[in-house]
């Protein structure tokens, strides 16, 4: 495995948290993303996750430096599956060790946010009746998408 | 001869994963003004753009022989 990646396979997570675990962690937080049936009284059939793939994980490896920056001691190993995805598949994992739990978790929150803003990834939701890509970014930023 | 690729939506719109423009150099604001009018509906959604995996701002500009991408909004997670 790579700390970042791209996977089209079932993730596995105890690869992830293993990746992380060290002698000086003292805390493990592990977030998966999971696809969804309903969503807003819409029933899903699967997901069709794209992703540009060097792009994304050139992206995901930039999320983890700024972690590491903002909260240091921690270390962060990132997934996300693409392709067609079913009901309660693990489409994203983000496992975040440090030496205290509150970085931990603030990290991992951190990761799944900036993952939403500028990781290269689409979703298309598959429904009985139709079918959409989603996504909702801003307007051209003029100092551009990666400004937080 | 700028190369140029597409995802999600666009790929769909487009019919198309990617292509050559026979441009030296253009600007971000002038790529996405050709693709607006090769593929009308195009820019419906904010598009970005990124050259050699970075994203990149409507004035910066684009030389032949860079590797650009057609970036719709995106939605992992």
């Amino acid at each position: 495995m790579k700390p970042f990646e791209i996977v089209e396979t079932p993730i596995k997570t105890e690869k992830y948290t293993d990746y992380v675990l060290h002698a000086g962690a003292g805390a493990v937080t592990v977030f998966t993303g999971h696809v969804r049936e309903w969503t807003h009284g819409v029933r899903t059939l699967y997901l069709a996750y794209e992703a540009y793939v060097p792009m994304a994980e050139k992206k995901l490896a930039q999320i983890g430096a700024e972690m590491e920056e903002k909260w240091p001691g921690v270390k962060v190993a990132i997934a996300h599956r693409i392709g067609e995805m079913h009901i309660s598949d693990i489409a994203v994992i983000i496992a975040v060790s440090s030496p205290h739990r509150k970085a931990a978790y603030e990290a991992n929150e951190y990761a799944i946010e900036r993952i939403k803003e500028i990781v290269p990834i689409w979703k298309k939701e598959v429904w009985e009746d139709g079918e959409e890509w989603i996504g909702g970014q801003k307007k051209y930023p003029e100092k551009g998408i990666e400004q937080k | 001869m700028i190369k140029v690729s597409y995802f999600a939506r666009l790929r769909e719109l487009t019919g198309k994963s990617d292509e050559t423009i026979e441009q030296q150099a253009m600007t971000v604001s002038e790529l996405l003004e050709w693709a607006e009018t090769t593929y009308p509906g195009f820019g419906k959604e904010p598009v970005h753009v990124a050259v050699n995996e970075e994203y990149a701002l409507k004035e910066d500009v684009i030389q032949s022989g860079d590797v650009c991408a057609f970036i719709p909004p995106v939605s992992g997670g």
